[in-house]
C-alpha cells in the first residue's frame, strides 16, 4: 500500500540566490525517506515547477552524509534581486514551491 | 580554540543581536573576534550613490547603532571586531568609529581599512568575461555606477596580525570575515588548503547571522524554534585543525539542531564540490553535521582545493524606475473586481502608450509563485468571494512614464471596479547589478590604518 503526501511533510529546504541563479535545498527529516528523495525528487519535476517563468537548466546535487539535495536552477528568477517585477525579487519563498511536490510513500513510512 | 561570532547577517538584521554575543566571547576569557556581514549586491550599489552625494557616506547606515553597544565590552575583552560594514566608503566608516570610541573614551583603539575591491575605471566592462551565474540576462549599457571584486581574506589577516582592534572592508567575500581572524589567529599556511576550506565553511555557516541558529527555518508544527524573538546569533568554536562547533550564546532563543546547520550549509551553494572564494575552492561533498551537546552541532570534513584562477566582479549601474501600486478588493465577487481591475490598468497602459513592462499579482490567490506573465493566476480557480489585493509593478527607463502607470492605478479610486481601497503607491530609481570575472593581476588588496594613510 502506498499513500501521497507533499514532499513538506518529509523534508524541509531553503532557497538562495545570486544572480539570476536560484538554489534550493532540499533535507529529508528521517534517513529511512533518503531514497524516496532520490527517486522522486528529479530534475526533470523540480524543471517543470519554474517552467513557467523560463528557467533554463536545472542541476541536481546529491549529499548523501546529509540525506540532502542541492537544486540549481538556472533563468529561474526573472531578472534576479535588481530587476525583477515580483514582490520576491530574490526568490527566497521558492523553496516552498519546490516543498508542495506530491511524493507516494509506502504507508507504513508516512510520519505520523 | 578560538571563538569567533556573528554580529550580523545583512543590511537591516537586528542591531541588538551581537550584545549577547559578545558578552558570550568575553565570558570565555580568551578573545576572539565578532564578524558583520551587511553588504549585499544592491547595499554596496546603495552605498555608492550614497557616497557620490556626501563623501562621509556610503557606508554601513547602522553601523553606530551596531557597534554602540559593543565597541567597549569587545574591545576590554581582546575581541577583534571585522565588518564590511564600510560598504563603499571604508575610510568613512572607520571615522566614524573612531568619534564613537573618542565619544566612549575608548583610547588606543586600532582600525584598520582594507582596501583593493573598487576597480571602477580600472576594469573594460566592455571585453570582462561574464559571470555565469547571471544566465540570460542582458547586456546593460546604463551609467555605471560602482565595480568591485569580491577579495579575499589575506589583508584581513594581515591587519589583524599587525595588532588592528577593529578591521573595516567593502567588498570581500563573505566567508572572509571568519577565514581573517582564524589565520591570523592560527597562522595557518595559504597553501594548507583543507584548513583554509575549514575556515571558509565556518565562515560561510556564520555569514547570515541567525539563519544556522534558528532564524529563517520556523515552520509551526514541522520545525518549531524557542522564543524566536531573541534567538541567539552564532558563535563558531574553531580547533586548529579546522574543525568546529556551532553553538550561540546560553540563555538566548533560537536553536542550533543539525537541521539549522544543513539548511545554512547549502544556502547559496551550487555546486556542492566546488564552492568558488577568493582563497579557496570548497569541497563540502563529505561535511558531517552531529548534535553534540544541546544547542551544539559539530561541523567537520571540509576539503579545499586551489582557488579560481579569476575574481567575480560586480558591475553596478544607473538602472531603469520602478513603480509599485497596490488596491484592495474584498468580500462578495472581490476576485472578479481584482481581476477587471487588472484588465483595466492593462487597457489604460496601451490607450496611453506608455513605455514599461509591466506585471500584476493578485495577493491571496498565486503572487508569489507566479511568472510575470500571470500563468499560474490565469489558471487559478480559489474565490471569487474573499479578500484580495492587487499589486502592480512596472519599470522604465522613463521616470515620467512610470509615474503615469502608477498614477493610473491611484485612478482606479474613481474609474475602477466597485469597492477598492486602499492604494499606496511608490516610484523608485533602481540600481542594476551585473557580474563578470576579471584576472587577479588587476586586484591587489590591502591595508593601512587610519591616521597612518599613506599617499
Amino acid at each position: 500500500m502506498s499513500q501521497t503526501v507533499t514532499l513538506h511533510q518529509i523534508a524541509h529546504g531553503r532557497s538562495g540566490d545570486k544572480g539570476n541563479r536560484l538554489n534550493v535545498n532540499v533535507i529529508a527529516y528521517e534517513a529511512r525517506h533518503w531514497d524516496v528523495l532520490l527517486e522522486q525528487v528529479t530534475e526533470e519535476r523540480v524543471a517543470a515547477l519554474f517552467a513557467h517563468r523560463g528557467a533554463t537548466r536545472v542541476k541536481r546535487y546529491e549529499l548523501p552524509r546529509l540525506n540532502a539535495l542541492n537544486f540549481v536552477i538556472d533563468d529561474a528568477l526573472e531578472g534576479g534581486v535588481n530587476a525583477s517585477l515580483s514582490t520576491d525579487t530574490h526568490g527566497k519563498c521558492l523553496s516552498f514551491l519546490v516543498l508542495g511536490l506530491e511524493i507516494r510513500l509506502p504507508t507504513e513510512t508516512v510520519p505520523a | 580554540m578560538y571563538r569567533i561570532g556573528s554580529g550580523a547577517g545583512f543590511s537591516g538584521d537586528r542591531a541588538d543581536a551581537a550584545i549577547a554575543v559578545v558578552a558570550e566571547i568575553a565570558a570565555a576569557g580568551e578573545g576572539g573576534a565578532i564578524m558583520f556581514e551587511t553588504l549585499g549586491e544592491r547595499t554596496l550599489a546603495l552605498g555608492q550613490i550614497a557616497r557620490g552625494q556626501d563623501a562621509t557616506r556610503g557606508y554601513e547606515p547602522l553601523l553606530e547603532d551596531i557597534l554602540t553597544p559593543i565597541l567597549r565590552p569587545a574591545h576590554e575583552a581582546g575581541i577583534t571586531i571585522v565588518g564590511n560594514f564600510g560598504a563603499a566608503n571604508p575610510p568613512a566608516a572607520a571615522a566614524a568609529i573612531r568619534a564613537l570610541a573618542d565619544r566612549q573614551g575608548i583610547a588606543g583603539l586600532k582600525i584598520a581599512i582594507v582596501t583593493g575591491d573598487d576597480l571602477h575605471g580600472r576594469m573594460d566592462i566592455a571585453t570582462a568575461e561574464r559571470w555565469d551565474g547571471d544566465g540570460r540576462l542582458a547586456e546593460f549599457s546604463g551609467e555605471i555606477v560602482a565595480v568591485n571584486a569580491y577579495i579575499g581574506a589575506r589583508a584581513i589577516a594581515e591587519a589583524i596580525a599587525s595588532g588592528a582592534d577593529v578591521v573595516v572592508t567593502g567588498r570581500v567575500a563573505d566567508p572572509a570575515l571568519a577565514l581573517g581572524p582564524l589565520v591570523a589567529h592560527y597562522g595557518w599556511d595559504w597553501n594548507d588548503l583543507d584548513r583554509i576550506a575549514a575556515g571558509t565553511l565556518a565562515g560561510h555557516l556564520l555569514e547570515c547571522g541567525a539563519q544556522v541558529t534558528g532564524g529563517y527555518f520556523a515552520d509551526p508544527g514541522f520545525k518549531d524554534v524557542p522564543r524566536p524573538a531573541e534567538i541567539g546569533f552564532p558563535i563558531a568554536e574553531v580547533e586548529t585543525d579546522g574543525s568546529f562547533v556551532i553553538t550561540k550564546p546560553a540563555g538566548t532563543g533560537g536553536l542550533v539542531s543539525e537541521r539549522t546547520v544543513k539548511e545554512q550549509l547549502l544556502y547559496e551553494i551550487h555546486d556542492p564540490s566546488a564552492y568558488l572564494t577568493p582563497d579557496v575552492t570548497l569541497d563540502i561533498s563529505d561535511v558531517t553535521v552531529r548534535q553534540i551537546g544541546e544547542d551544539r552541532v559539530r561541523v567537520e570534513g571540509a576539503r579545499g582545493r586551489a582557488a579560481p584562477e579569476k575574481l567575480k566582479v560586480t558591475v553596478s549601474y544607473h538602472g531603469d524606475f520602478f513603480g509599485e501600486a497596490e488596491i484592495s478588493y474584498a468580500g462578495p465577487n472581490a476576485l472578479n473586481r481584482a481581476r477587471l481591475a487588472q484588465q483595466t490598468i492593462r487597457e489604460r497602459i496601451a490607450l496611453l502608450g506608455l513605455d514599461v513592462r509591466m506585471r500584476s499579482d493578485i495577493f491571496g490567490t498565486v503572487s508569489v509563485f507566479d511568472a510575470d506573465s500571470g500563468v499560474m493566476l490565469s489558471q487559478f480557480t480559489g474565490g471569487p468571494d474573499g479578500d484580495y489585493r492587487v499589486r502592480f509593478a512596472f519599470d522604465g527607463e522613463d521616470r515620467k512614464a512610470v509615474e503615469r502607470a502608477v498614477a493610473d492605478v491611484n485612478a482606479l479610486y474613481c474609474c475602477g471596479p466597485a469597492g477598492g481601497g486602499g492604494v499606496r503607491q511608490s516610484v523608485r530609481p533602481r540600481v542594476r547589478t551585473l557580474s563578470y570575472l576579471a584576472p587577479r593581476a588587476l586586484v591587489t588588496p590591502s591595508f593601512f590604518f587610519l591616521g597612518e594613510e599613506t599617499a
